[in-house]
């Protein structure tokens, strides 16, 4: 931690001051989004907008909530979002391992690949996916939601845990094999819990791309609307013309709590993993 | 075939006992087998996606030749003349890149600028600005785009009573619709620069940050001449991801300006690449205009290789 005690007072308070107004400034949008969801319609809709409400009621959320299969859409959303996550995270462990630990031919072009791999606009795929995946039989199904966002959050994921893996020094490596522990042994025993929070910080990636897909949603689930995602819900509420701004924000709290709670709780690592990603 | 045992008995032997002492780093395949999941993966969803993208835009393909009513006919670099003779086309892509140029120059000067106001705070204003950041990164595209569009409803957002614009309509105009979406992809982009470019900073030793204050630099001589040659490698990655992501914009555009705002005025590649293929069927176009931002994104990656290769970056 620096130590910034040689700054001078009076521009350490107006630091702090600024700061505190900016947070103010940034989290507004957050707090405006759960207090109309809070506001009765009518409050809503007032051409005099007021910055608190007297009348809290749950109206919104029970319009939300009484949506045919809202909770069907959270729990695809969620199921699409954990699978990303814990699939990419184990592929990506294995493959960083492979291009941190072992020198063999065509390394240095596979890192390059999975760095060129990054720069792909996947939304420009949306078309031969969906071909693919009416091809697969995926169309309508979670999996045409699932199988490109691993592929997608997987370059990613390898380059960032790179550094970890890295990190880990050789000779513990060639101490686990002096006990007599076999390859497999070091590698989910000991590698694997050490790289732990450089995974933490990767799946915070995988998980925000999931949970917020709306292209893919959109592009591939046409027909069977009970396998569609939050965003595909929320839009139920927002027409342009006329948008039930209070269903719209009472399905948009829902939708971010969830992501609000997992990044909370990752917030210490989250930032710890950033700096271990950048300083390699 | 005794004599053939004895050799491999042998052999285990000897493996075994080199095993003991160092890794077993004689197998050559054992990379390639932590490898095949993701090679598989990435083949499968990414490299022939990407194949099929070339292949589509060389040919004539719409909802005829989808549902099979008519083979799919050879176009060679038809729907590219098609495409780069329509003025839209030219008119999208200036758009594109002065928007995500916008966007990222935004994103990072908010983004640096308040990492080293982090670091001048103590702990609580400190927490209290990276919570509401981490707020804003956490908060879904879509979402973040209908509270915006609320925030600046021209009937019912508090936006234009605090500045007192009335009824004004930031979505009608083709400039204040982008400007909007700006604001709103720079507010949830911005903490993801902040968060990283802050950590870079912590790890710098405080003693060089205290000598050049007590050499008396100002400020913005310090960022210049100290924070930032040292923070280069960060700034490059947090500079590159943000172009990739800003010149990627979908959903916020999609839905802040209606589809690509009227008449099309705010439309960006992405969203034209599918209009053109879901709205009006025209799949061959909107590979072309897919194949093109391709290859506009790996030109951006040649020059982050290169910029990598200059520091002397090993791979």
């Amino acid at each position: 931690m620096n130590s910034w005690g040689f700054v001078r007072r009076p521009w350490r308070l107006a630091a702090e001051a600024s700061a505190l107004v900016i947070a103010v400034v940034v989290a507004f949008p957050l707090y405006w989004m759960v207090l109309s969801a809070f506001k009765p319609a009518g409050e809503i809709e007032s051409t005099e907008p007021r910055p608190w409400t007297l009348a809290p009621t749950l109206d919104s959320f029970r319009r939300v909530f009484g949506q045919q299969e809202f909770g069907r859409y959270f729990l695809n959303s969620l199921v699409v979002a954990c699978t990303v996550v814990v699939v990419s995270a184990l592929i990506a462990f294995l493959a960083a391992t492979a291009v941190t630990r072992f020198r063999f031919r065509f390394r240095t072009t596979l890192l390059i690949m999975f760095l060129v791999a990054q720069m792909v606009p996947v939304e420009a795929l949306t078309i031969p996916l969906f071909f693919q995946m009416r091809d697969f039989g995926q169309l309508n199904t979670l999996g045409a939601l699932i199988l490109p966002h691993i592929a997608f959050s997987l370059p990613f994921a390898i380059w960032m845990l790179r550094g970890f893996v890295k990190a880990v020094p050789e000779a513990l490596e060639e101490a686990a094999y002096l006990d007599g522990a076999s390859r497999s042994r070091f590698l989910w025993q000991i590698l694997f819990p050490l790289v732990f929070p450089g995974l933490v910080a990767t799946s915070v990636f995988s998980f925000i791309s999931a949970w917020n897909d709306f292209l893919f949603a959109k592009s591939f689930i046409i027909s069977d609307t009970s396998q569609s995602t939050l965003p595909m819900a929320l839009l139920v509420f927002y027409k342009p013309e006329d948008p039930d701004w209070g269903g719209v924000m009472a399905a948009s709290t829902v939708m971010t709590v969830p992501v609000l709670v997992f990044f909370v709780l990752v917030q210490r690592r989250l930032v710890s993993g950033l700096g271990g990603a950048v300083k390699d | 075939m005794a004599a053939h045992g004895t050799v491999e008995k042998a052999a285990g032997r000897v493996a075994r006992a080199t095993a003991a002492t160092r890794p077993p780093r004689t197998r050559e395949w054992t990379p390639w087998i932590y490898l095949a999941p993701a090679l598989v993966v990435l083949g499968g969803l990414l490299l022939y996606p990407i194949y099929q993208l070339g292949l589509i835009s060389l040919f004539e393909y719409t909802q005829v030749q989808v549902s099979g009513g008519e083979p799919a006919t050879f176009q060679g670099v038809g729907n590219y003349s098609e495409l780069f003779g329509d003025r839209e086309f030219w008119r999208v892509l200036l758009a594109t890149v002065v928007f995500a140029a916008a966007c990222v120059v935004s994103t990072l000067a908010v983004g640096c600028a308040l990492a080293v106001l982090l670091t001048r705070v103590r702990a609580l204003p400190r927490l209290a600005l990276m919570l509401a950041a981490l707020g804003a990164w956490a908060t879904p595209a879509i979402t973040g785009s209908t509270v915006w569009l609320l925030l600046f409803d021209p009937d019912f957002g508090p936006v234009n009573r605090v500045l007192g614009l009335g009824d004004h309509s930031w979505t009608y105009g083709r400039h204040s619709a982008f400007f909007l979406v700006l604001l709103e992809v720079v507010w949830c982009s911005f903490p993801f620069v902040m968060v990283t470019v802050y950590a870079g900073i912590r790890s710098i030793p405080s003693e060089v940050l205290e000598a050049a204050s007590l050499d008396g630099a100002s400020q913005w001589r310090i960022w210049r001449s100290v924070l930032a040659p040292m923070l280069r490698p960060i700034l490059v990655v947090v500079t590159i991801q943000s172009i990739i992501w800003d010149f990627k914009v979908f959903t916020q555009i999609y839905v802040m300006t209606g589809g690509g705002g009227i008449a099309g005025q705010n439309l960006v590649l992405n969203v034209y690449a599918y209009q053109k293929a879901f709205a009006s069927s025209q799949y061959s176009l909107g590979s072309a205009i897919g194949v093109v931002m391709l290859v506009i994104l790996l030109a951006v990656t040649l020059v982050y290789l290169r910029l990598l290769r200059g520091q002397g970056e090993e791979l």
